[in-house]
């Protein structure tokens, strides 16, 4: 196996050699080179993450204006039926106290009428008291021959009126 | 070559040779330019090009620069999983390990045997290799360890939770499991990528004597299984190569999370 039996005359040329070229590659592209290109994978990567977050951003604004424009819309709405519930309200209360103003004016008008006639009917009644006793009165003198007063006559009257 | 003889030595790819700077030496040491090292200084390259590709650094990446930036966030995810946000900081450091280990290990699998005259080699395939990648990362935990925690670093070594009297026979177990972690590391890579290319170099070669045997017979039914075996083969080692850089790379972010975190 020349790598064993060899050692002794090739172990300081493998060293060396290996010393300056594992050296360079360290040098030149390990400390060199792949800085730089990790240093351009993570730029990238900040940058693709630096957008990622815009748009996430962008995004969220978008939806709280959507959910303004939402509330709002919402909001206009309920005002539209609020204050159509309004009108009507307004509308139903106005009528109600019109027609209440209707009924109390003809109610008003009913019993003045309905007094004029319980008044009408009471002075007829009077009349109707007066002409009895004096009819009463009149035939008394004539069947009986008494003579009857006037009051006497009229409680009489009164009397078969109500009973009868 | 070892073929002419009629023989095929499956260990010959292994063999370093110097390919020039023969005499270049420090303290006495040769540091000859060899195929190993050719073969590191390509891994180099390959890995330049490959992230140079990932260096436009638009915001819009094309498949390259994708391509960059997977690899790159795998060892990158891998580290924050296993070590958090402070692994952040060794992400040079796996990410060329795990780069170095994968390309080495696929570039030795490559056909590049075709072309004549080239004879690919697997540095991952040398201890004094792996055993130098695994030095590294197990002293950069104990320095993080020690750095970070002092001397409150050996408690990795007492487990949460156990009864007290069991500490005598954990607190060694932990120990020596910690301990063995470098050589463990060092020997997997080197195992698996050197059973896989003996494996290949030896059903290659009842290829080629079943191909040159005297009798008809012997090639249908030595060398067309052997080949056939070899495609599935290939393919697996492949996976290996892969599997073996991710595991370099897990295990030692494991261990750098053991340093940071102290379990």
């Amino acid at each position: 196996m020349p790598q064993i039996a060899q050692i002794g005359e090739i172990y300081a040329s493998q060293l060396f050699w290996l010393a300056i070229i594992f050296g360079a590659i360290f040098l030149i592209v390990g400390l060199g080179m792949v800085p730089k290109i990790q240093g351009t994978v993570d730029a990238r990567d900040a940058r693709i993450a630096a957008d990622l977050k815009e748009a996430a951003s962008a995004r969220e604004n978008a939806d709280r204006l959507e959910a303004g424009y939402r509330e709002a819309m919402d909001r206009s709405r309920a005002d539209a039926a609020r204050l159509a519930a309004e009108a009507k309200a307004e509308a139903a209360r106005a009528t109600e106290a019109r027609v209440a103003e209707a009924d109390r004016f003809s109610a008003g008008k009913l019993e003045l009428a309905s007094k004029r006639i319980a008044e009408a009917r009471s002075s007829a009644q009077a009349e109707i008291e007066a002409v009895a006793a004096e009819a009463a009165a009149a035939m008394v003198q004539r069947v009986a021959g008494l003579s009857v007063d006037e009051s006497t006559a009229r409680t009489a009257v009164q009397q078969e009126l109500v009973r009868g | 070559m070892a073929a002419e003889s009629g023989k095929i030595d499956p260990m010959h790819q292994f063999q370093v040779e110097p390919l020039f700077g023969h005499d270049w030496t420090i303290a006495g040491h040769s540091i000859a330019f060899t195929n190993s090292s050719l073969w590191m200084l390509l891994t180099l390259a390959v890995i330049w090009l490959f992230m140079l590709g990932g260096m436009k650094r638009e915001l819009v990446p094309g498949r390259w620069q994708v391509a960059v930036e997977g690899v790159t966030n795998f060892v990158t995810d891998m580290l924050e999983t296993n070590v958090g946000p402070k692994g952040r900081k060794f992400v040079p450091y796996v990410f060329s390990l795990f780069m170095f280990i994968l390309v080495a290990n696929v570039l030795g699998l490559l056909p590049f045997g075709i072309i004549p005259g080239v004879h690919p080699f697997t540095v991952t395939s040398h201890l004094t290799v792996t055993a130098v990648l695994a030095i590294v990362s197990f002293s950069i935990v104990l320095i993080v360890g020690f750095a970070k925690h002092g001397l409150h670093f050996f408690s990795l070594f007492v487990p949460h939770g156990a009864p007290w009297w069991m500490m005598p026979i954990l607190i060694p177990v932990e120990f020596v499991s910690f301990m063995v972690r470098p050589f463990s590391l060092a020997l997997r890579l080197f195992v698996a990528m050197t059973a896989g290319h003996i494996l290949l170099k030896v059903l290659a070669g009842f290829v080629i004597n079943g191909l040159n045997a005297e009798a008809l017979w012997v090639a249908p039914v030595v060398s067309l299984p052997s080949l056939i075996l070899m495609i599935g083969i290939s393919a697996l080692e492949l996976l290996v190569a892969a599997i073996q850089a991710y595991v370099f790379a897990l295990l030692t972010s494991l261990y750098l999370n053991d340093a940071i975190n102290l379990h």
